[in-house]
């Protein structure tokens, strides 16, 4: 499929990294999320998380589509997804933590959720017309997943004794990798100077009071410490991205070449 | 006996038995089982073919397979839904489940060893499905027969998505030819036992007739099965793994070997392949679910006003 | 792909489930069902009303499970609209519906009662029904 818009004369286009990196974080998120399906606390979960992961892979399909046109070698979205090592994957480090409990998933997607809102609803405003089409369309469901991970933290920190504890437990846990989409890098100043991305360093304040708000709501503390962990967008990952790289590529690596 | 007389007249007009109605107790067992299995068959399944989601070949195939289990997950939902209306509640037929009191179709008994599998199970199960759907939507019992036509209505690309990927296999490398063969292999047996015993087997009272939730032969719904699927075994280039078929061309129908019937109760009984991994997966997920929905539970019960929320 | 050819020959006015039908083996027995006197625990009944569009009423489309209204309304619309837009959607607890009788002729029958379904609560079994 070819997404990119035709592009009128004076506007601005992405960089492949640039738009590699949002397609690595959607895509990580979708194939986390499959795990999830058919082992849902409820049979209502498994059908909002399979929603939410056909979300993310839609967006990642069209992004990672968009960046091997950008890139010009004539790789598509499966040479990209699949071909690539671990090393070469630009997704944020949160993405790849693994789900834990169901706590640790709701908390890595309130995370993720608030942070993609303040990305898609900027990124509407994008020079690149491409980028903009596919955030006018990311940014509904943004808005959706954020009011579900939402829904759910409260729920699991102002639940029981239990479920507060793994809540808690599980925003402590997710804290430190919560600074790297909150701090831009060279890419992020590049995009943001031709105005195809937006400044990500404002988004600190409005995702910190969405998060603190929830948190509140759900009678939590929110973590003081503000070490972040960064990497992930120069390729240095945990070790969890190379088992997860290893399901994600199994058939095609074992399989090269062949049409499915 | 003014109930059942105006029962009988209901069912025999052809309208709809709603919740509210009168009832014989036999025909609410009976319904709530075959409803019940119904949504298990639906929930289990979710299962064989959610073990390849993380593996898919491509993108595209991962988005499908998503979406097709998440609408299983959906469709097992409707008709918990409909079996409720009857007097059970969804924990109680889960219960029922997990205790391997109720059962599922026996054909996700079976292991998904390779992505062909995904081809195969959604090729033949979902064929055989056709075969039925139609017919339960027509069901004497109202909330089933809404349920059912809800289910139609989403299955459309069910049935071919299995296909296409034993299509896309067969035009491909010797490799994935002979992976589509040997799934054949595997899930030809297995589809044909979904069927059920042979009729002189199969035990249907007079009642279940007069209620219209007899079951129609066995033998001539399998007969139809093969009859529709061998030539698209043919179509694919494959050979479907029994060497007593042969088509009887003065009739058009196959005939075809004897199922191994000590597989099928075997399977039926619990001991098949994947029955005690299957209910394991489920009891798993449902145990380590708990302190979750107590979680929500409580939150309710701690913030009452929003049970009565205006959207 | 070749065309799926449907049976015609079958009596449309009789179903099968077959596909999903298991049979009961030799000496088995249909089980029993649960015991009425424990309490359904779990998430309570929600029923859903869809509206496709302005200009049409909403329509009962099904049941769900839900701790509360909001998580309720978020559910419903993941299963029953797949998040489509511009459809309103109503959740109703179960238990906040009054039903009425739908036969006319109340005099033939006991009042059946106000709930809309067949709830564990209101629904007794003579002893000997439940040993067939």
């Amino acid at each position: 499929m070819t997404v990119r818009s035709p592009t009128p004369a004076g506007v601005a286009t992405a960089s492949f990294p640039y738009v590699l990196r949002h397609g690595d974080d959607n895509l990580i998120l979708a194939q986390q999320l499959g795990e999830w399906i058919s082992q849902g606390p409820e049979l209502e979960s498994d059908i909002a998380l399979a929603n939410i992961a056909v979300d993310h892979l839609g967006v990642a399909r069209m992004l990672l589509t968009y960046a091997g046109e950008l890139e010009g070698d004539g790789r598509d979205e499966d040479a990209l997804a699949m071909g690539r090592t671990e090393r070469q994957y630009t997704n944020l480090l949160l993405v790849e933590q693994p789900n834990g409990d169901f706590a640790t998933t709701m908390a890595r997607q309130l995370f993720v959720d608030a942070y993609q809102v303040e990305l898609w609803a900027a990124l509407t405003g994008s020079a690149d017309p491409t980028l903009a089409g596919v955030s006018g369309k990311a940014i509904k469901e943004a808005s959706y997943h954020l009011r579900h991970s939402s829904t759910w933290v409260i729920r699991l920190g102002d639940g029981t004794e239990e479920s507060h504890h793994r809540m808690q437990r599980a925003v402590d846990d997710l804290w430190r990798f919560t600074g790297e989409m909150l701090t831009p890098d060279a890419v992020d100043e590049q995009m943001a100077a031709i105005w195809v991305g937006p400044d990500i360093a404002a988004f600190r304040r409005p995702w910190t009071e969405r998060v603190t708000a929830v948190l509140d709501q759900a009678t939590l503390q929110v973590p003081t410490d503000d070490y972040a962990r960064l990497g992930g967008r120069s390729g240095i990952h945990t070790e969890h991205l190379g088992h997860l790289l290893g399901e994600l590529q199994w058939m095609q690596r074992t399989y090269p070449g062949m049409t499915w | 006996m003014e109930q059942a007389e105006r029962f009988q007249a209901i069912v025999d007009a052809e309208d709809k038995i709603e919740p509210t109605d009168w009832m014989p107790e036999e025909y609410r067992k009976t319904l709530i089982r075959q409803i019940a299995q119904h949504a298990h068959s639906e929930i289990i399944g979710m299962q064989p073919e959610g073990n390849w989601i993380t593996r898919a070949p491509t993108l595209k195939r991962k988005a499908i397979l998503m979406a097709k289990v998440q609408d299983e997950a959906g469709h097992g939902l409707y008709l918990y839904s409909a079996a409720e209306t009857l007097g059970i509640t969804r924990d109680e037929m889960m219960r029922l489940l997990h205790t391997g009191r109720h059962k599922y179709s026996s054909i996700f008994n079976y292991p998904t060893l390779t992505w062909a599998d995904m081809g195969a199970i959604g090729w033949l199960v979902d064929g055989a499905a056709i075969t039925n759907q139609v017919m339960l939507t027509r069901s004497s019992y109202g909330p089933y027969a809404r349920a059912m036509v809800r289910i139609c209505k989403e299955e459309s690309f069910h049935q071919r998505q299995g296909y296409e990927i034993m299509l896309t296999l067969c035009r491909g490398t010797d490799e994935q030819k002979a992976m589509a063969q040997d799934a054949l292999d595997r899930w030809w047996w297995p589809s044909l036992m979904m069927f059920g015993p042979h009729d002189a087997e199969s035990t249907h009272t007079e009642q279940s007739m007069a209620w219209k939730i007899k079951r129609i032969s066995n033998d001539e719904l399998r007969r139809q099965f093969v009859d529709m699927t061998v030539p698209q075994a043919d179509y694919l280039g494959l050979t479907v793994p029994d060497p007593e078929l042969r088509r009887d061309d003065a009739t058009g129908h196959y005939a075809y070997g004897e199922i191994d019937w000590d597989e099928f109760w075997t399977v039926v009984k619990g001991d098949g392949p994947m029955n005690r991994e299957r209910l394991e997966a489920k009891n798993r997920a449902w145990d380590q679910g708990a302190w979750v929905r107590e979680a929500a539970s409580a939150h309710a019960a701690k913030h009452p006003a929003h049970q009565h929320r205006s959207a | 792909m070749p065309p799926n050819t449907l049976p015609t020959s079958i009596d449309p006015r009789e179903e099968t489930p077959l596909s999903y039908e298991v049979p009961l083996a030799p000496g088995e027995k249909l089980p029993d069902l649960p015991d009425r006197t424990i309490a359904a625990a779990g998430w309570p009944l929600w029923e859903v009303f869809v509206r496709q569009r302005r200009g049409l009423s909403h329509i009962h489309a099904g049941s769900l499970h839900a701790p509360d209204a909001e998580t309720a309304l978020q559910n419903a619309r993941d299963v029953y609209t797949r998040r489509v837009e511009g459809v309103s959607l109503w959740v109703v607890r179960s238990d906040d519906i009054t039903a009425s009788d739908p036969d006319d002729a109340a005099e033939l029958f006991e009042p059946f009662g106000e709930q809309p379904y067949r709830h564990a609560t209101f629904y007794e079994i003579p002893d000997e029904v439940g040993h067939m």
